[in-house]
């Protein structure tokens, strides 16, 4: 969804610019701006495939939902912690126990696209060390402990 | 404009009028009654055709998918704010991560630029979905409304700047080394850039953070008049440093949602593949379009939702 650029992209044209040359070659991207490109473009292929994959099983019906399809409409108005307790469901990673059923399924494409990010920093982390980048490396991996520290499940409201 | 174009787009805002209007017949109060006249599979068909529209909407309105998602599926279709907000916050990762790859491989997102600010947004990113879980139904709805209203007068009142002047950039950011050159397509020149008041602009971001979180809007209508009026990142590039940001800050917060049960499939799905298909279709038809027009309908758009979400809080409208 690039819906922003090409409104930026219309508009700019008739600004005066700042500070510009004539381009010869275009500029340089940094190395590790472009391993994190590839990285993410590869991620988030195989995880939006995956997710529409297993949501055609869960309506599909091969795996049998843990709710019934039939008897969602009775939860889903209800605020989330009255939806788990009404239909037995366990939050945090307790959904791993459950990929048999056609809805928990889901959760390993949406957990996939959840975790994409975390790998695209992994990934950077050692080349910004490479370089001698010790501020952003630093960053890098404070910003891959507070993504770890979300996907923990540590962090609740009491929903358990 | 096209003359032909009128009709298409004012076709689609009232598409997704009706088809909004129907889900709220179909399901009213269905908190109260726990039941819908409509069998389960025609809502996620619903929410698929009124995501599509929306994904179309925000192409041509300029905005991000997420700060449409939220308030009016929130407050027109059966599904609890909890889940709503689960899936707005799935909906603006899924169009990010889809858009980062393009603008980082183009040079428009910066990782300089977004690394530093990712971090602090991201962090409290999960302070605000944690609290947005925490507080009662109706708080939030009515905060909702309350902030969609100031997103609406921000949209109105912001002006944005293709190349703000940056007279010299400011300590932190030269230590940083947060600076740049991008490839002006339109001109075939290459701009440098530099930014400045880079202390107050990561500061802001705390704020936007929690907002992301909490509501599930995604914050591209936060990020980028932060990067580009305040701190003084050239246009194209705040723009693209948001979206890919977006990717950053989402994660964090769906990260919560998901561990705290918020996350419905049957949300999520229909609605990323509705309103990325409206996104890519938007895109296509953007060129005959006049934004100016279309930016006043999804103004509008936003201030019925508000006012929905702020009347619904208050229980004057369930």
């Amino acid at each position: 969804m690039t819906e922003d650029i090409p409104l930026a992209i219309a508009r700019a044209a008739v600004v005066p610019m700042p500070r510009s040359r004539t381009a010869g070659a275009r500029p340089a991207v940094a190395e590790e701006q472009l391993a994190y490109a590839e990285l993410l473009d590869w991620g988030m292929k195989v995880g939006l495939l995956g997710l529409t994959a297993s949501f055609a099983v869960y309506v599909s019906g091969v795996l049998p939902p843990r709710v019934p399809l039939a008897d969602l409409p009775r939860y889903w108005s209800l605020p989330v912690k009255e939806y788990l307790a009404a239909t037995g469901t366990h939050a945090g990673w307790s959904w791993l126990h459950l990929l048999g059923h056609g809805d928990f399924l889901n959760f390993i494409g949406i957990a996939f696209l959840s975790g994409v990010t975390i790998a695209c920093y992994l990934a950077i982390t050692p080349i910004l060390f490479r370089k001698k980048d010790l501020i952003f490396g630093w960053i890098a991996i404070a910003e891959v402990v507070v993504l770890l520290l979300a996907a923990s499940g540590l962090l609740n409201v009491g929903a358990h | 404009m096209s003359r032909s174009v009128l009709p298409a787009w004012t076709g689609i805002v009232l598409a997704v009028a009706l088809t909004t209007g129907v889900a709220y017949a179909a399901g009213a109060a269905p908190a109260e009654a726990g039941t819908s006249a409509l069998p389960w599979w025609a809502w996620p068909a619903i929410l698929f055709f009124v995501t599509f529209a929306l994904g179309i909407v925000a192409v041509l309105g300029g905005v991000g998918g997420g700060v449409l998602f939220v308030p009016i599926i929130g407050g027109f279709f059966p599904f609890h704010i909890d889940f709503v907000r689960g899936a707005g916050l799935l909906v603006a990762l899924a169009g990010a991560l889809a858009a980062g790859p393009g603008l980082l491989k183009k040079g428009l997102a910066d990782l300089r630029l977004a690394i530093p600010v990712a971090l602090i947004a991201s962090t409290c990113a999960i302070v605000g979905a944690l609290v947005g879980l925490a507080l009662p139904t109706r708080v939030v709805q009515t905060a909702l409304g309350a902030s969609i209203l100031g997103i609406v007068a921000l949209m109105l009142v912001a002006k944005k700047s293709e190349y703000p002047e940056v007279p010299r950039a400011d300590h932190l950011s030269t230590a940083l080394r947060i600076s740049g050159i991008y490839h002006e397509p339109t001109s075939g020149r290459d701009i440098d850039w530099k930014i400045h008041r880079t202390p107050l602009g990561l500061a802001t971001f705390v704020l936007i953070g929690v907002m992301a979180g909490m509501f599930g809007l995604g914050a591209g209508w936060a990020n980028v008049p932060v990067l580009n009026l305040m701190m003084g990142a050239p246009l194209k590039v705040s723009v693209a440093t948001s979206k890919f940001l977006l990717s950053i800050t989402d994660t964090s917060a769906a990260w919560i949602y998901v561990n705290n049960g918020a996350v419905l499939p049957m949300l999520v799905v229909p609605s990323i593949i509705g309103i990325m298909l409206g996104s890519i279709v938007g895109v296509r038809i953007l060129a005959r379009t006049k934004p100016a027009a279309i930016r006043t309908m999804v103004i509008v758009l936003l201030l019925f939702a508000s006012v929905r979400a702020l009347l619904k809080g208050l229980a004057i409208w369930n």
